[in-house]
């Protein structure tokens, strides 16, 4: 589990995140939403140390990740898997040697074990055989697959998801939202994405953190986010034309 | 301002130096970095030391017009000048444009595209994995190069001036054998040292704090080119008024 607890972050005095709490719970994937500029993906970076909050904790199972020195976040963060927006795939490198990558930093298995490893990766994302490809050979969708499959090639006890679906046609998207839901119940991951895609709300949204203007404004489920008359969450959620028809049918 | 990037430049070599995660994998970079800064730099660095040093041997000819002055002094002068300050000085402002660049927008692009974040992620020292390798890179192949660019510079003014009829062989080989300090050779290593140094970690610093996109990349780079040559330049009074 994950908790943040009174998260402020500015950034030259410009206030991004006011004092933002919520518990993520391991085996349910947790979405936080948000419009553009609300602080959803401040929020993820601060959770993972890209930022240090102006003031705030972030407890990993009660670890409180904030004060902790360099050596002692460099252990936590082996146990955190990433999927970035643009995937973040090393271009240099071959599909296999991206999984492979952290397996070779921090593991002394074998050359056999850690291909083993990518192969069971690759193949749990759908895209076996794969391995030789480079990074600009690959669609958008099959980069997000091979970066889920680079987050996961450790067994991370936590998986951050910014923006998974950003790029890519709907069809892809839901692939994408299945394949994070199925990992996280089959592994058991404190799994938390940051998204402002209605499907991926609506699909995979176990838990849903809605923030605005760097504020909570409301927190449940997918199942409960069409019932609130919370204004800005609605006009967030019911902003298209086609959600707003779907609204009656919830 | 300048102050601050000064601190975050050697805040920045501090965690360059961290203990490596994985001694093997660091090998393996910069195996693979040396090969790219020295066996990737030599074509030009050849190319370049041979023509300096046949350009300087027509012009200290033209300029030595007294008969007083022997024409040995040619191959002298040609000598010190081309171990002293040409071979180190321009060699180390073109591979700062070269390797400078490239480190600069290599990092640079990893930074814009959250590399550097997803390294950072994953419990690596990004620093450490991407500068450490191009900075030990930079201090031993630049003094190879050095080296090599010597001995051209010195070739390339035996050709010049045996082409030109500027200077006669014997009379320049009697030049560049006479009165010969090795010390020269020393402060010269010790330029390319300190210049191997500023190639590679100044453009690796502005690469690495890039924020924004292909624009500030570019400019990054062009920042990096800019600043290793200044500082190339203020190194190279420094360690000359220091060694000799």
């Amino acid at each position: 589990m994950i908790e943040v607890k009174d998260i402020y972050k500015s950034f030259s005095g410009n206030e991004v995140l006011k004092g933002i709490s919520g518990k993520f719970e391991e085996g349910v994937t947790n979405l936080i939403i948000g419009g553009s500029g609300s602080g959803k993906t401040t929020l993820l970076k601060c959770m993972v140390g890209l930022h240090q909050p102006d003031s705030g904790s972030v407890l990993y199972d009660g670890r409180d990740f904030t004060p902790m020195t360099y050596e002692q976040r460099i252990e936590v963060r082996k146990e955190i898997g990433m999927l970035f927006q643009g995937s973040a795939l090393f271009d240099s490198m071959t599909v296999q040697d991206n999984i492979m990558f952290p397996l070779n930093m921090f593991t002394d298995q074998t050359r056999k074990e850690k291909i083993e490893r990518v192969n069971f990766c690759l193949e749990r994302v759908n895209l076996a055989g794969k391995n030789d490809l480079f990074p600009a050979e690959l669609s958008g969708g099959m980069k997000k697959r091979v970066g889920i499959a680079r987050a996961i090639s450790m067994n991370p006890k936590y998986l951050f998801c910014d923006e998974p679906n950003s790029g890519l046609d709907p069809k892809t998207s839901i692939v994408i939202d299945e394949l994070i839901q199925e990992l996280t119940e089959e592994f058991k991951t404190t799994t938390i994405v940051v998204t402002h895609d209605m499907n991926s709300v609506m699909g995979i949204g176990d838990y849903i953190l809605f923030l605005h203007e760097g504020k909570k404004f409301w927190e449940g489920s997918n199942k409960e986010i069409a019932h609130t008359d919370i204004k800005e969450l609605n006009d967030f959620v019911f902003a298209s034309r086609f959600m707003k028809a779907a609204k009656d049918k919830f | 301002m300048n102050f601050t990037n000064f601190g975050r430049y050697i805040l920045l070599l501090k965690s360059v130096f961290r203990k490596p995660e994985k001694l093997k994998i660091y090998l393996k970079e910069i195996a693979k970095q040396m090969d790219y800064v020295g066996v990737g730099s030599l074509g030009l660095i050849a190319i370049i030391s041979t023509f300096i040093g046949a350009v300087m041997t027509l012009q200290i000819a033209f300029q030595l017009v007294s008969d007083f002055i022997p024409k040995t002094i040619i191959g002298s002068v040609n000598r010190d000048s081309s171990i002293l300050e040409l071979s180190p000085t321009i060699s180390a402002i073109v591979l700062a444009g070269k390797i400078g660049s490239a480190i600069s927008s290599e990092i640079g692009s990893m930074r814009v595209t959250e590399q550097i974040d997803a390294l950072e992620i994953m419990g690596i020292n990004a620093p450490g994995y991407l500068i450490l390798p191009k900075i030990i890179s930079g201090i031993t192949m630049v003094p190879m190069l050095v080296i090599i660019s010597m001995f051209l510079s010195i070739t390339g003014g035996y050709l010049g001036g045996s082409l030109s009829g500027a200077v006669t062989p014997a009379e320049y080989m009697q030049g560049i054998t006479t009165d010969f300090n090795p010390y020269t050779i020393t402060v010269a290593l010790v330029k390319a040292f300190v210049f191997g140094f500023i190639i590679t970690s100044v453009p690796a610093y502005e690469g690495f704090y890039v924020r924004g996109g292909a624009l500030e990349v570019s400019q990054a780079s062009t920042r990096a080119v800019v600043i290793s040559c200044i500082s190339i330049l203020v190194c190279d009074y420094l360690v000359t008024q220091l060694l000799l």
